[in-house]
């Protein structure tokens, strides 16, 4: 298998998915008009992963800003990831906010209830 | 046109940015980039930096997903919007304005009238089970905008239809980010 990694932009997020090790990253701004057509080449990546999917899945989210038409494809990659941890690869998702920020410790603390994998809140330092 | 009496009305109403046209992906690209740049430059608090910044991207965005929906029924004129930013007394302003067709307004008012109407708790269940269930919208969040706005503005949602002729209205949205929240 391979990597699928895109770079960031002042509207999209970098992504970077390394199948072979287990490990996702997706890290900056997530503010696209249209969100689906953004995030549909990651949840084809996770589609193909969940096949072969390693024993330990680490997902890294660390983003600055996020719109609410990416807050349902981050949903979505979420989900993914919901049967891939369901499918026997332990998925932890670390969810990153920075330390004012109480908006985006609550967005992950929404998620946290919508999805049944374990969520680590890791507060950074700006 | 009295230019003087825009100039002085902006003035008076501490406006830092103000736009009317059409709203393209461009422009909403280089309008969060000025106002990020001008709130660096007045040292505003991250914190408030953060709050005003989420609730721009999703006021403009709204502007800019409605705006599709009527010019497929309308002439060029009607492409165009309107929204303001300005801050007074610590607490920002953000003013939208835009045609809506008239057959949409009760749809949008009762949605805005049910934001309004739920606390800070509810606000967080409603926004939680319209992510889960509610469905996506080609373009948007399927609703989560307003919502989303609301939570974390802690404020509720000033907003105004003006009727134009039979076809369509002018809403119009006010929503005001101040620190107190949270």
């Amino acid at each position: 298998m391979e990597k699928y990694s895109i770079e960031g932009t002042p509207k999209t997020p970098s992504i970077n998915f390394d199948l072979n090790g287990g490990i996702l990253e997706v890290k900056g701004r997530s503010i696209p008009e249209n969100s689906i057509e953004f995030y549909k080449p990651l949840v084809d990546a996770l589609d193909k992963y969940a096949s072969a999917a390693k024993p330990a899945t680490t997902v890294n989210v660390q983003l600055e800003y996020f719109n609410t038409s990416s807050s349902k494809c981050i949903l979505d990659v979420f989900k993914k990831l919901e049967g891939i941890n369901k499918g026997g690869s332990a998925v932890t998702i670390n969810w990153h906010y920075e330390e004012d920020d109480e908006d985006m410790l609550e967005a992950g603390e929404d998620y946290q209830a919508i999805i049944n994998v374990p969520f680590k809140m890791i507060m950074v330092n700006e | 046109m009295d230019v003087f009496d825009i100039y002085d009305k902006m003035e008076r109403n501490n406006i830092l940015l103000s736009f009317k046209g059409e709203i393209t992906s461009d422009l909403l690209t280089s309008i969060l980039q000025i106002m990020e740049n001008k709130m660096d430059n007045m040292q505003e608090e991250p914190k408030m930096k953060k709050k005003v910044y989420n609730v721009l991207v999703e006021c403009l965005q709204n502007l800019y997903h409605h705006l599709d929906e009527i010019t497929e029924v309308d002439s060029e004129k009607i492409r165009s919007a309107i929204f303001t930013i300005g801050k007074m007394d610590n607490k920002y302003s953000i003013i939208t304005g835009n045609y809506i067709l008239n057959e949409n307004i009760n749809g949008l008012r009762n949605r805005l009238d049910e934001v309004n109407s739920l606390s800070k708790e509810e606000l967080k269940e409603y926004y939680k089970k319209v992510l889960n269930n509610g469905e996506m919208s080609l373009k948007g969040g399927g609703g989560l905008g307003m919502i989303d706005i609301a939570r974390k503005t802690g404020e509720k949602l000033e907003y105004n239809f003006l009727e134009i002729d039979n076809k369509v209205s002018f809403f119009t949205l006010n929503i005001k980010v101040s620190n107190q929240q949270n």
